[in-house]
């Protein structure tokens, strides 16, 4: 679905990751740790194409990020759920529609997904504050949007950046019960996280790997955490 | 056709993908009043296109083919200068007919000068004489030289000597017209395209956003080209109306006023106000559509 091979990224200075290859499996459930500024949030903009590898190649469902135009990349990201680090939201819009919005700008704005939108907002806690406008909403409350906001297609990938860096723990149990679920209906997870404590309660309920990044390279990282 | 589908159903539909951009109150503003005046400004210049158009067709229609021969002489001599006039004329190639007009045609041309009670008799009044070319026309210098041997009162005023300056200007300022509203449109197109521009600045992040969660460029495009679409329509409709009024509120037209008067629509050619507005809304979806490929296709 998503293949990295022996691929390079630099903003313009030295390099910050190299010689990273990985392929994530459908079905598969990842884990991407690594100190504050390693590249993980940029590990991720590779993975669903918001950046283009400065050498190497990243293939999003069979097709090679270099030859992708502006269309392909927006009928890529249907397919891939991302919640964002600073979750992005449309300020104007409330919480319900901004949810909704993969829906509305692909067509897919049916009753029935209407329905399943309640549903999700109740999964995440915002049932009640389905009308508020995002800057309105708590850092916690954002994060959550923007986790329901990247399901409503369900997506095949679910990529998370930090999906559960402002809630509590109780909150964070449930996003994350949250992704093993889709990940037991097939999707493929990658969550991006410094949260280790996330990461040990997760091998409970899945077979979860876990990648890190360190020393600009992509290491498989041991059973023991 | 495709086009024209398109464009109904970008009005009509989609009021969802226009929510999707928040409102900006004062570029609406700003594009709605430009596209009125321009609208505005449109008609006026319509109008100075078709009544010049006008004046054109009928000054070459009426003058044509006809000039006049005024004859001043002694009482006495005039009906004799007038016979032997005549007789020239006659056997002069390129004349079709040539005709002395009646006394009461003489008073009917001066009385809107004089009145009605002109004592034509004790006055001493040129005899006029209509000439009426054939298609070739006739050699105006040669006929001169002749009538100056012969009758010696003769004066030959060859109509075509002030008619094609005026003709030529009347299609001069028809010409100023269409390129007038050639120079408007193009205007219009500049003026919506740097409001469209700064719209979709404005909007940098709503565009991020959406791109991020799988739009598509055109749905984008979409929200701010039938935003634009709709407010040059409405503008440019407004504007149309006002202009239109106007117009017709101008005094109008008479026998005499000439050209200032004759500023105005006549018949069908009110017709043609009915497409300043769509013109108008074309030419923002096609400015708007443009501007918004241009900033998106920039986007990484
Ligand atoms: N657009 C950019 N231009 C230049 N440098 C950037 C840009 N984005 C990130 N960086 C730099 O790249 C490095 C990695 O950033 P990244 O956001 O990927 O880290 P991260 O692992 O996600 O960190 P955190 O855990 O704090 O979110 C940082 O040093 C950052 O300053
Ligand atoms: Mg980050």
């Amino acid at each position: 679905m998503i293949e990295l091979d022996n691929i390079a990224y630099s903003y313009g200075g030295g390099e910050l990751l190299s010689e990273v290859s990985l392929k994530l499996a459908p079905g598969s459930f990842h884990f991407l740790t690594g100190p504050s500024g390693s590249g993980k949030t940029t590990f991720l903009k590779l993975c669903y194409g918001a950046l283009t590898p400065t050498a190497g190649r990243v293939q999003l469902f069979g097709k090679d990020v270099r030859e992708m135009d502006r269309d392909d990349h927006a009928l890529a990201r249907r397919q891939i759920g991302v919640v964002h680090q600073d979750c992005q939201f449309l300020d104007h819009l409330p919480v319900r529609e901004n949810v909704a919005l993969p829906l509305t700008v692909s067509d897919r704005d049916s009753l029935e997904q209407h329905s399943n939108l309640k549903e999700l907002l109740t999964w995440v806690g915002l049932g009640h504050r389905a009308s508020a406008l995002p800057p309105e909403l708590s850092g916690g409350e954002r994060q959550r949007a923007a986790l329901a906001r990247a399901v409503i297609m369900s997506p095949d990938v679910v990529l998370a950046d930090e999906p559960t860096g402002n809630v509590d723990w109780e909150m964070s149990q449930r996003l994350l019960q949250l992704l093993v679920e889709l990940n037991k209906m097939g999707k493929t997870i990658l969550i991006a996280t410094h949260d280790l404590n996330l990461i040990r309660s997760a091998k409970h309920h899945v077979q979860a790997r876990v990648l890190r990044i360190s020393g600009r390279k992509l290491q498989l990282a041991g059973a023991d955490l | 056709m495709s086009k024209g589908l398109q464009l109904s159903k970008l009005i009509m539909g989609d009021a969802q993908a226009d929510r999707v951009v928040p409102p900006t109150g004062f570029t609406a503003r700003l594009t709605l009043f430009a596209a009125g005046a321009m609208a505005f400004l449109t008609v006026f210049a319509l109008a100075l296109s078709l009544a010049s158009g006008r004046l054109a067709a009928r000054w070459g229609d009426e003058l044509a083919q006809s000039s006049t021969l005024r004859i001043s002489a002694p009482e006495e001599q005039m009906a004799a200068q007038t016979a032997a006039a005549l007789t020239v004329l006659e056997s002069t190639p390129g004349i079709a007919s040539a005709r002395a007009l009646s006394v009461d045609e003489q008073r009917g041309l001066l009385a809107p000068w004089f009145g009605p009670d002109l004592p034509l008799d004790s006055l001493p009044i040129p005899q006029l004489i209509e000439i009426v070319e054939t298609e070739e026309g006739y050699d105006g210098a040669g006929l001169r030289l002749r009538l100056q041997a012969e009758v010696p009162g003769a004066v030959l005023d060859d109509h075509t000597r002030w008619r094609r300056p005026l003709e030529r200007a009347a299609g001069r300022l028809r010409l100023l017209g269409w390129v007038s509203i050639g120079l408007i449109g193009a205007a219009t197109a500049a003026m919506i395209t740097l409001a469209a521009n700064a719209a979709l600045a404005a909007n940098a992040q709503v565009i991020s956003v959406l791109r991020l969660i799988g739009a598509r460029d055109s749905y984008i495009a979409r929200a701010f080209v039938r935003r634009f679409t709709l407010r040059a329509l409405l503008g440019a409709a407004v504007g149309t109306a006002m202009g239109a009024l106007a117009v017709f509120l101008l005094p109008s037209a008479q026998e005499s006023g000439g050209f200032l008067t004759g500023l105005g629509f006549q018949g069908m050619s009110w017709a043609f106000l009915a497409l300043i507005p769509p013109l108008a809304g074309v030419v923002a979806y096609l400015a708007t559509g443009a501007a918004a490929r241009r900033t998106l296709g920039e986007l990484t």
